[in-house]
């Protein structure tokens, strides 16, 4: 790949460039803080190119500038952005009005949020047909919509057309608003996160999508996403971004076979591996946000190969082939042992089975309803002491019903027995004896909404101790102290509220908060669904350890299969509220039986 | 090792935003927010002058509020008289100052029921769902049935009037509409994670009501009350004017309204400065909380909490 670029010079690359993208700075605008700064690409006619990075690297900003759009508060102060040799950001309104949509298309990462909910999808995607004028008459743009919808895989009949956007599946959703950005056969599609919020088998689809019509329409496509995973099987090329700036670029195999930036690397093993050969590595700390970024290259304080000289000085852009562009002082070093760099070998000893074990939870022949429709249907599982069982299913399978079953959350009816220990638990978890509440503990989805914004860190935390414990001051201070120290938080934290914690330390506050009430067992209800990768990766590290060294019985709810080898060693696999699949972990993966199973495991995205 | 060094150092790339134990709650972010607004000081003047008043006038006042100085319905006559006398002969200018009392104490103490009240009934309802939100609400329906005047007329009229029972029922009278607003910010908290995991762990009803999440909608109900507090300031003078609140010959704003209503062409003074002051008030009190809902809006925006 790398000849093929030398051989052709500047000369037929440069014709085919459709997007380039020079220079661009853009600021907070009363501050003058960089979001983005220094940031060239150059995507040419029917390329992806991925924009990889952690929140606040300043990836979404760079991708609405395309658009010359920014959001409140942010400001272009220098570059250009040029398709096909025009300039955007020198464009008039009018001519802005003109190309977004037309040449340039954007496909945002919530479509549910971005198409109007009052408006048949018909007349959304005419509208958007119509405003640009495409063809010449109405049978010509109906054609066109058919055309579209076709495209995208979606039926095109009249019914179809006439529906509201909340009666279509968050799927189709994402795949009209895909429809509506090639409706006027753009050069330029930049797509924002299009699949974060959906299921594997779903996001597959739309993969292959975006895939096909990039290529047979030769546009030209910027992926932005933090998930390498995402990216590995679509992109040609790749830019890492981190605090704002492009720290790395090339194509796919040179970033993943020899990246010579360290984050580069570290984000690579962050990736949770499906085929758990390779143990999750995550990466401590979290990506700056504008205004508190270091001076010199801002990886280094997350940087093992960070010297005195990376703490002064950016680093410059160096060329080590054609197109592959890296920005780091050791780039040679890191480069040099990509090979073996950060690959450590999965723990398997949990992974056989130990016959006399107790049994922690059964559940056995458990329905439950949700207000009168069954969620469950005849349920049986169970957690043996100091394991871990992943529930893996995809939104509506019942995953976190059972989940919260278990846990005496689920307000409606349930038939069928969960015993903990050989007991009956009641159904509520107010009615359970106090010893029962407290050896359950149960981890929320998002740390956003389950911890009160209102209170201190060390308020959250004395909550399970004032419950269970009857404790001095000076002892529920040392018990806080000992649980942030378990998820490895600084103690100086116990002042703060939430909202000045980032997404993966409020997580930690969360699993903090269960482990003070010292249960023997942890529920984790798709911990890891609101973080980026690399934090996800800590985490998952984290709750592994946790479990380990404390002895604690787990229940891994997830979407993801690709996690499951990181943490657990039993795995169900559950669809439309029945278990299709339950056994070992490397058994159920290696050689899955149920045809649900192996199509989740062909759909999960892998590196 | 390696790893617990490059966590601290993470610190440095994040320095902490506030490191002070307590950050101001939200309700006083609120009313930081709001003083930034000209309508909001604007309503604070009015409110402070027309308190300061109430509270200093009886030292400053030339007369006894009950001491015959002239005859009825006199006009002004500086310096003696400013304001004139009243249709008994009253110095006006003494009973203004010492009538403003009443109105600004019943008042306080009307909305200060009605939001105790009506905060916990839409906690409740909030929280609890089901049928003792219904039946409570229904209720509650009922009562907001009544225009909130004739509701306290009714019972003023069959027990007498009695201050206490003004004060009660302008108050219950404010209850529901409080409830309402309460309620729908108490629903909307209750559904966040972090009241389930205090369920989980089974922290007493009690608890998770006030503890999480009341602090969560102060700011709505600080909005609340500077509306209810307008309201009960018209209410309590309404019916003081109606003859059911004060009885002579107590100072009362309202009461002088209605005694020298007959003299208003001969000697306008008693009837017009009450008018001008109880309207005054009022504006005062409304603008105040719509600064603080204006406020409230903007901290909802920028923080993403609310």
């Amino acid at each position: 790949m790398e000849s093929a670029t030398t051989a052709g010079p500047a000369t037929t690359a440069a014709r085919d460039v459709v997007l380039n993208v020079e220079g661009l700075r853009i600021v907070l605008d009363p501050s003058g803080h960089d979001i983005d700064d220094d940031v060239s690409l150059v995507i040419r006619r029917g390329e992806v190119l991925g924009l990889v990075g952690e929140s606040a690297s300043g990836k979404t900003t760079v991708a609405t500038s395309l658009l010359d759009y920014q959001r409140r508060g942010a400001k272009i102060a220098g570059g250009r952005v040029e398709i096909d040799g025009q300039d955007v950001l020198a464009m008039s309104p009018a001519a802005l009005r003109g190309i977004r949509g037309g040449a340039i298309s954007y496909v945002p990462q919530d479509s549910s949020a971005s198409l109007n909910p009052a408006l048949r999808i018909g007349t959304q995607l005419m509208e958007i047909l119509e405003c640009h004028g495409f063809g010449a008459s109405t049978a010509e743009r109906e054609a066109r919509l058919a055309q579209m919808m076709a495209e995208v895989l979606l039926p095109s009949d009249k019914q179809f057309l006439r529906r509201y956007p909340h009666q279509l599946s968050g799927g189709q959703q994402q795949r009209v608003a895909i429809a509506m950005a090639f409706a006027n056969r753009p050069k330029v599609i930049v797509l924002d996160e299009p699949t974060t919020a959906l299921d594997v088998t779903t996001q597959a689809h739309v993969l292959d999508t975006v895939r096909d019509l990039t290529k047979s329409y030769g546009v030209a496509a910027l992926y932005v996403t933090h998930d390498l995973a995402v990216v590995s099987n679509l992109a040609d090329r790749i830019a890492v971004m981190y605090a704002g700036r492009v720290i790395e670029s090339g194509t796919r195999d040179e970033l993943f076979a020899a990246g010579h930036h360290p984050y580069t690397r570290k984000l690579l093993a962050s990736i949770p591996d499906i085929t758990g050969e390779r143990a999750l590595r995550g990466i401590p700390g979290w990506a700056p946000r504008p205004g508190k970024r270091p001076s010199g290259c801002a990886f280094t304080p997350r940087c093992d190969w960070a010297v005195d000289h990376c703490r002064e000085e950016f680093p410059p852009v160096e060329e080590l082939s054609p197109g592959h562009r890296v920005r780091c002082w050791r780039s040679k070093e890191v480069g040099a042992q990509a090979a073996d760099l950060d690959v450590h070998l999965r723990d398997k000893s949990l992974s056989a089975r130990e016959t006399e074990e107790k049994q922690v939870i059964s559940v056995r022949d458990v329905t439950a309803f949700y207000q009168r429709k069954e969620a469950l249907h005849g349920i049986t599982a169970s957690l043996c002491e100091r394991r871990c069982l992943a529930l893996v299913g995809e939104s509506g399978s019942g995953k976190t019903t059972l989940a919260r079953c278990i846990a005496g959350l689920h307000p409606h009816k349930i038939v069928g027995d969960i015993d903990f220990f050989g007991k009956a638990l009641a159904r509520d978890a107010r009615q359970r004896p106090r010893a029962t509440r407290q050896a359950i503990q149960y981890i929320f989805q998002s740390p956003y909404s389950s911890l009160n914004p209102r209170k201190t860190i060390g308020q959250i935390l004395s909550q399970p101790l004032k419950v269970f414990f009857q404790l001095s001051h000076d002892e529920m201070e040392g018990r806080m102290l000992k649980a942030l120290e378990q998820v490895a938080l600084d103690s100086s934290l116990l002042s703060r509220y939430p909202d000045q914690l980032s997404g993966g330390e409020r997580q930690r506050v969360a699993i903090a908060r269960g482990l003070a009430a010292e249960p023997t067992m942890l529920i984790c209800d798709e911990v890891t669904s609101w973080l980026d990768v690399s934090v996800q990766a800590a985490v998952i590290e984290l709750l592994a350890a946790l479990q380990r060294d404390m002895g604690l019985s787990m229940l891994f709810v997830t979407h993801n299969l690709a996690l499951v080898r990181s943490i657990a060693q039993e795995v169900a696999v559950m669809n439309e509220g029945r278990i299709v699949e339950y056994g070992l972990v490397d058994a159920v993966l290696d050689d899955p039986q149920a045809d649900y199973t192996k199509k989740l495991l062909s759909d999960t995205p892998t590196v | 090792m390696n790893d617990e060094i490059i966590v601290n150092d993470s610190e440095l790339v994040e320095p902490p935003v506030v490191h002070a134990d307590r950050r101001p709650s939200e309700w006083l972010m609120t009313i930081r927010e709001a003083w930034h607004m000209r309508r909001t000081k604007i309503g604070v003047a009015i409110f402070a002058f027309i308190v300061a008043l109430a509270v200093v006038g009886p030292w400053i006042a030339p007369y006894s509020p009950t001491q015959f100085v002239a005859p009825p319905y006199a006009s002004p006559a500086p310096p003696k008289m400013w304001l004139g006398s009243d249709y008994i002969g009253h110095d006006v200018l003494t009973r203004v100052f010492y009538g403003g009392r009443t109105v600004i104490l019943l008042s306080l103490a009307a909305t200060l029921i009605g939001l105790g009240l009506g905060v916990s009934l839409g906690l409740i309802t909030g929280y609890a769902r089901r049928w003792i939100d219904e039946s409570i609400m229904r209720i509650l329906d009922v009562v907001l049935a009544f225009p909130q005047i004739v509701l306290a007329l009714l019972f003023v009229s069959i027990l007498g009037p009695r201050l206490w029972l003004i004060v009660l029922m302008v108050g219950i009278s404010h209850a529901p509409r409080i409830a309402r607003v309460a309620r729908a910010a108490t629903l909307e908290v209750a559904q966040r994670d972090f009241v389930r995991a205090a369920e989980a762990f089974g922290v007493p009803r009690w608890k998770i009501l006030f503890n999480e999440i009341m602090p969560s909608i102060t700011s709505p109900l600080l909005v609340e009350f500077g509306l209810r507090l307008t309201y009960s300031i018209g209410l309590i003078a309404a019916l003081s004017f109606l003859g059911f609140g004060m009885q002579p010959p107590a100072a009362d704003w309202g009461l002088m309204i209605n005694e020298n209503r007959l003299g208003i062409i001969i000697q306008p003074w008693p009837v017009v400065v009450p008018v001008l002051l109880i309207g005054v008030l009022t504006i005062g009190t409304n603008l105040i909380a719509d600064g603080l809902g204006r406020a409230l809006i903007g901290i909802e925006r920028d923080t993403g909490v609310g």
